[in-house]
Order: structure tokens, then sequence, then C-alpha cells
């Protein structure tokens, strides 16, 4: 919508390390076992020294699976953690290089639960979803057995009471301290609305062997939409994570989404990007990105558009696909030109342009090496012709 | 024709904003009736010939209000939506897109609890061909005709409307519905107006990836729904957990997935077109 432009939030989705979410939850009163972020192997040791305990020590990546990739280790001396921490740091997990870990004091697990927070768009509230099955993938609870998840959708003008946590602790069924149980999902709902969460989760919930109840584990994402309440925690982004054009077409204020194929995909609406997306699969072709210019786009938007896109090394070609409303064809047909003149498009240009200005857009590209088609069908057939279908 | 038409009052949140101002402009362009505009601290003021107050419920003590529309910016787009709620405005349109969820859970909430319906949040609005509009979709692309359309959509909806104006069939009411994963009305909240409307004979749905609307409204159809039903899903081919462009366009874990959307629909017996040039098709088949 038009509003965009001028008040767009953050695109992205804000996941938040491990330790990040640790650090949020223990300010709201959730136990986390001690631990600290080490960069390097002789951090690591430091730390082991320090808590003078047997230390967990695990990567820090925003991918699910650290575990099973290895990312994760126990190590009883801090030459151990030392050795651990060498192993883990710049290990290769889903295609990200591990850069930090956390050290934490291991804790002597006798229950594991799993603690979640979610918005449940159907009922339009917050859910609470426990279960007596922790530590492993909730998901494949939910497939495998999905009666072992309790859900409680939380009055969003009451919040969560204690006593309505007390109960959810009896109904699944967990076993340890009732009220520490229940101030601890208390507390996560506490934290999931102070944040802006749009998940919070604990996994595992652990009930130690001495009968300490502690957050092993912990996932936050935030609600891009409210980063604007918190700058502290907007600054936990992280750059490098990110997809280089994603955050460059961000700096744009495009909604921006990097795939995996050669065809450059530009539009206004996302309804309407979605849709070309589509049909150029449809048609055998693979679209290399979603890019949405919002409404209203002036020509420069369309230019900075085509530049962002061009960038894109995997780009063969690319389709504009625009249905003038509010925005004017031949606003983006000045854009699209301002690009030609400058030499930025090297690559076959296919636009489909229809709505408001449409004849004027037409005419002011007349002449010009841009393939026009008269429908966005044709248009995708055409761009997949030009570079080839899926490879 | 639903929800709104050449009489209703509307009132505009937002109106001496940027875009505000552009908005009220077309839509007194298209002959919407604006008896009203707010925005706090410019009370007193007048935008388009407009007079603007400080407070809704200055507004409504003054102006008799069917709806307000909304172009606030987002950190107090909710608020807004409340104040006209809490005001009694029975119709709320909220265009603004970026509105952090909580504040829409509890927003939703309690406009519902108050009796008023809320559209959007980031959605174009409401319009009746050739009666009113009351969002800020360009309104000559919808010509007076005989087809409902529900959309989480923009532009889409547009290349829809404009599609069958052409083949001549054109369109009733169309509402926006909006993109986020939390809005205050969805498909399966319109259905039964168009239903009950006699000016309307079919309807189109256009749906997208992400939610479980486009299914909770196949199973109302299945149940209910006496007219024609054609509808669209976009996003097909968008891969998992990426967020295309509308908040709420992402598919996550096993909810939100296309093959659960056309697998309802198909069980609804809606069909669904896979083109903007199909549902054109299909509607000319159902209506015989």
């Amino acid at each position: 919508m038009p509003l965009a432009g001028a008040l767009r939030q953050g695109r992205w989705s804000l996941n938040l390390h491990e330790y990040q979410a640790k650090e949020i939850l223990a300010r709201y009163g959730v136990p986390v076992p001690p631990g600290k972020v080490a960069y390097t192997p002789e951090e690591a040791k430091r730390i082991a020294q320090e808590f003078g305990k047997r230390v967990v020590i695990k990567a820090q990546v925003h991918v699910g699976g650290r575990g099973k990739a290895g990312g994760v280790k126990l190590a009883d001396t801090p030459e151990e953690a030392y050795e651990k921490a060498r192993a883990i740091l710049g290990m290769n997990i889903k295609g990200l290089t591990v850069k930090k870990v956390l050290v934490a004091e291991a804790v002597d697990i006798a229950k594991e639960y799993y603690a979640g927070l979610i918005l449940d768009r159907a009922k339009k509230r917050v859910v609470l979803m426990l279960s007596k099955e922790g530590g492993v993938d909730i998901e494949e609870v939910a497939a495998r057995n999905p009666e072992a998840i309790h859900k409680f959708w939380i009055d969003p003008h009451k919040g969560f009471r204690p006593f309505e946590a007390r109960e959810m602790v009896k109904r699944a069924g967990l076993e340890g301290n009732l009220n520490k149980l229940a101030q601890v999902l208390v507390a996560l709902y506490r934290a999931y609305e102070g944040v802006d969460a749009s998940i919070a989760e604990i996994n595992p919930l652990v009930v130690t062997t001495d009968g300490q109840i502690v957050a092993a584990d912990a996932k936050i994402v935030l609600d891009d939409n409210a980063l604007f309440r918190h700058p502290d925690l907007a600054e936990l982004r992280e750059v490098e994570a990110e997809h280089p054009l994603e955050v460059e077409a961000s700096n744009y204020g495009f909604a921006y989404v990097k795939l995996d194929g050669n065809i450059g995909i530009i539009g206004n609406g996302a309804g309407l990007v979605m849709y070309t997306l589509d049909l150029v699969n449809r048609v055998g072709g693979r679209p290399a990105n979603f890019l949405d210019i919002g409404g209203g786009a002036k020509a420069d938007v369309v230019y900075n558009a085509l530049k962002v896109v061009l960038k894109d090394p995997d780009v063969k070609g690319v389709f504009i696909n625009i249905f003038g409303g509010i925005t004017r064809a031949d606003e983006v047909a000045k854009g699209v030109i301002r690009a030609l003149e400058e030499g930025l498009l090297t690559k076959p240009v296919v636009m489909r342009v229809a709505g408001t200005a449409e004849e004027e857009a037409k005419k002011l590209l007349e002449g010009k090496p841009i393939y026009m088609y008269p429908t966005s069908i044709e248009a995708a057939k055409a761009i997949v012709a030009m570079v080839g279908g899926a490879a | 024709m639903i929800l709104v038409n050449r009489e209703t009052r509307v009132l505009v949140q937002g109106i001496t904003g940027r875009e505000g101002q552009f908005h009220t402009k077309q839509m007194l362009d298209y002959g919407t009736k604006i008896v009203a505009g707010v925005t706090p601290g410019k009370g007193g003021m007048e935008v388009l010939g407009v007079p603007v107050y400080d407070t809704v419920k200055e507004a409504v003590a003054n102006h008799e209000v069917d709806a307000s529309i909304i172009f606030v910016p987002a950190p107090m787009a909710a608020d807004a939506a409340l104040e006209a709620a809490h005001a009694g405005v029975p119709l709320i349109v909220l265009i603004t897109e970026g509105i952090p969820t909580l504040d829409m859970v509890k927003a939703v909430e309690e406009i519902k609890t108050l009796g008023s319906r809320l559209i959007g949040g980031n959605c174009p609005g409401i319009i009746s061909a050739e009666e009113t509009k009351i969002g800020i979709m360009p309104g000559h692309v919808f010509k007076r005709g005989k087809v409902g359309i529900i959309s989480r959509s923009g532009t889409l909806t547009y290349e829809a409307a404009a599609a069958l104006s052409q083949a001549g069939i054109g369109t009733t009411t169309t509402v926006g519905i909006g993109g986020d994963p939390v809005i205050g009305t969805t498909f399966k909240d319109l259905l039964p107006l168009f239903n009950e409307d006699p000016e309307t004979e079919a309807v189109v749905l256009i749906g997208e990836i992400g939610g479980s609307d486009e299914e909770e409204a196949a199973a109302w159809i299945k149940e209910n729904m006496k007219k024609p039903v054609v509808g669209f899903i976009g996003g097909r081919s968008a891969p998992k957990g990426k967020r295309m462009g509308h908040a709420g366009a992402i598919i996550m874990g096993n909810v939100g997935t296309p093959e659960s959307k056309l697998k309802a629909f198909a069980e609804a017996g809606v069909p669904v077109a896979d083109t903007i040039d199909e549902i054109v098709e299909l509607v000319k088949k159902a209506l015989g």
C-alpha cells in the first residue's frame, strides 16, 4: 500500500540468537543457565574456567538443527572447552559460518518440556503451546502426536494470568514445582509481549535433577513492524546474515526476496508480483527474485529497482509487470529509459504495462530496445524463451 | 452492493497527511461523500473543503458518520481504529501497512466487542462501482456489474476488476481485506453479505499463500453459498518460510500452503483460475 514507502519499518524478520533470546527471557524472570559468548577458543576456555564446571559450547547461527550438524558439544574442562570451541568456530552450518559460540553451564536434566508462544492467525490470538515432549522439533511432535501439545489462547487484554498458567501445567501433565513452572510460562508471555515477538520458544524447558527449572535453549523472532518501539533490539540485526541484495533492496525500501532462478522480476503490488512469479514458473522459467516497487512509484524508484535486480549475477533477463493504478505507467517507463540511457540494461528487458497512463508509457518506449507485450502471460513466455527455461 | 453505497458518509482519519490528502482528493473526485476529517492537533482546519477535527468524538458530534477510512502512520494506526470504534463508527477501513501485530491482535478483539466492523489493515479499501470509493484503488477500472470481489491483494484486484469490466461483466462491491496476518474481516465474514445481495451474481475470491482464511471460506461456501464462486491463489510458486511482500504471505510449516487451499476449494466445488484471464472465463462460465 502507498503508505509503505514513507512508513515501512524493517522488511526482514529479525531472528535472535539463542544467547540474545536468553538475555531477554532472563530480564523477564525466566531462569536460564549462566552463559557467555565467545568469539575465540581462548575466550571459551576463559569462560569455562570462570564457571569451574562442565559447560556446553553452542554454535550461534540463525539456522535450526545445530545439534545434528555438530554445532553443540559438551566440555568437562577448560582445555576441552578450548578444543570444542575451536572445532565449532568457523564451522559451516547450512551455508552459514559460525562466528560465535555460547559457553553455558551444563544442566543435569531430569525432564525436558516444550513451551512456545506464536500467533494463531485463524483465532487472531497468541497461543501458548505446552508439551511434555520437549527437546525435540515441535513440528515433528505436532505431526506424530498432536495430542501431546496442549494449547491455550491468550486474551490480549487480560494477559496470561498465573492461575491460567497453573491450569495449563496441570493439563499438559508437566511434573515439577507447579508454581515455578507457572511463573516461567507467565514470564515467557510477558517477554513475548514486552519485546513484540512473533515467536518465543523454550525448548527444552528443563527440570534439573535437583528440581530447578531452567530454559536450556530459547528462540525469539521479533515482529519487524514493532521494531520502532525497540531501538535496542533493532540493533541486533546482523547484516552479514542476510543476502547482500536483500540488504540493498531494503535500504531503498523495496520488498525484495532473493530466489534461485535467473529471471529478474519487478512489479507494483505484492499480489501482482506473486502472480508474475507464478506465471513465469508456469511457463517453465525460474524467477531470480521478488521485487515490489510499491504504490505510486516514481521514475527514480523504478530506476533503483532495476539497479538492484541487475546487480544479481544470476539474472539473465528482467520482466517488469506493471498495472497502473496510483502508479503511473509513464513514470515506470521514464525509470526504465533512464536505466537504458545510463547503460544499466545489460540484459534483455521484457515489459507489460497496463492501466493508468498506459498509452503515454508505450509512446515513451516506442523504438527503444525494450520488449513490450500486451499481456502478462505473453511477456512471461517471451522472457523465458530469451533466457532459456528451467536449467 | 454490500457495505457501502453513494449515501455512505465518510470520515477520513489522518486527512492532513500526504497520503490522506491525496486520497481524499481522489475519493471526492469519485463521488465519495466525505463529511469530515480528523488529525489530532489540526482541529479547525479545512482540507479540500472538508472540516478537520482533533478527535473522532468531535467529528461524530458534528456530522453523521457511517464509515471511517484511516491513513494514520503505523505506530498510531491501531489506536486510530480503536478511537473510531469507541466513537461508534460502524465501519472502519484501515489502509495503513506495517502495524505491529500485537497492536492488531488487541484492536481487532476490542473493535469486535464494540460492534464495529474493521476492514484491513494493510488493505486497499472498499469500492462499490460507480457509487463510492472508500479506499485507494484506481476508481476508473471498476465498471458497475454483477461480480463481487474479496481480495487479500491490491494491484491484482485492480487487474481482475479491469478484466471483468472489459469483458462487460463488471463488479458490484470489491473489498480488499488486507495482506497482514491479523485482519479485521476475512473472506468468510463477507461471503454471507454477497450471498444475500440481489445485485451480486457471482463472487471472485482472490487469496494467496499464508494462513488458513481460504480454507475457512471454502468450508463456508460448501455449506451455505447459493451463488457461484471463482477462486484464485497468489504465490503458488513461492518458497516456504519467505515473506512475499505482504506480511501475511508466508508459508509456515504446513500452514498456508497453496496445496491446502487448492484442495479446500476443490472440495467446495470452487473452480480456481491460474491467470487473470481465466478468472473472467470461469466467471462467464459460472454465469452461463
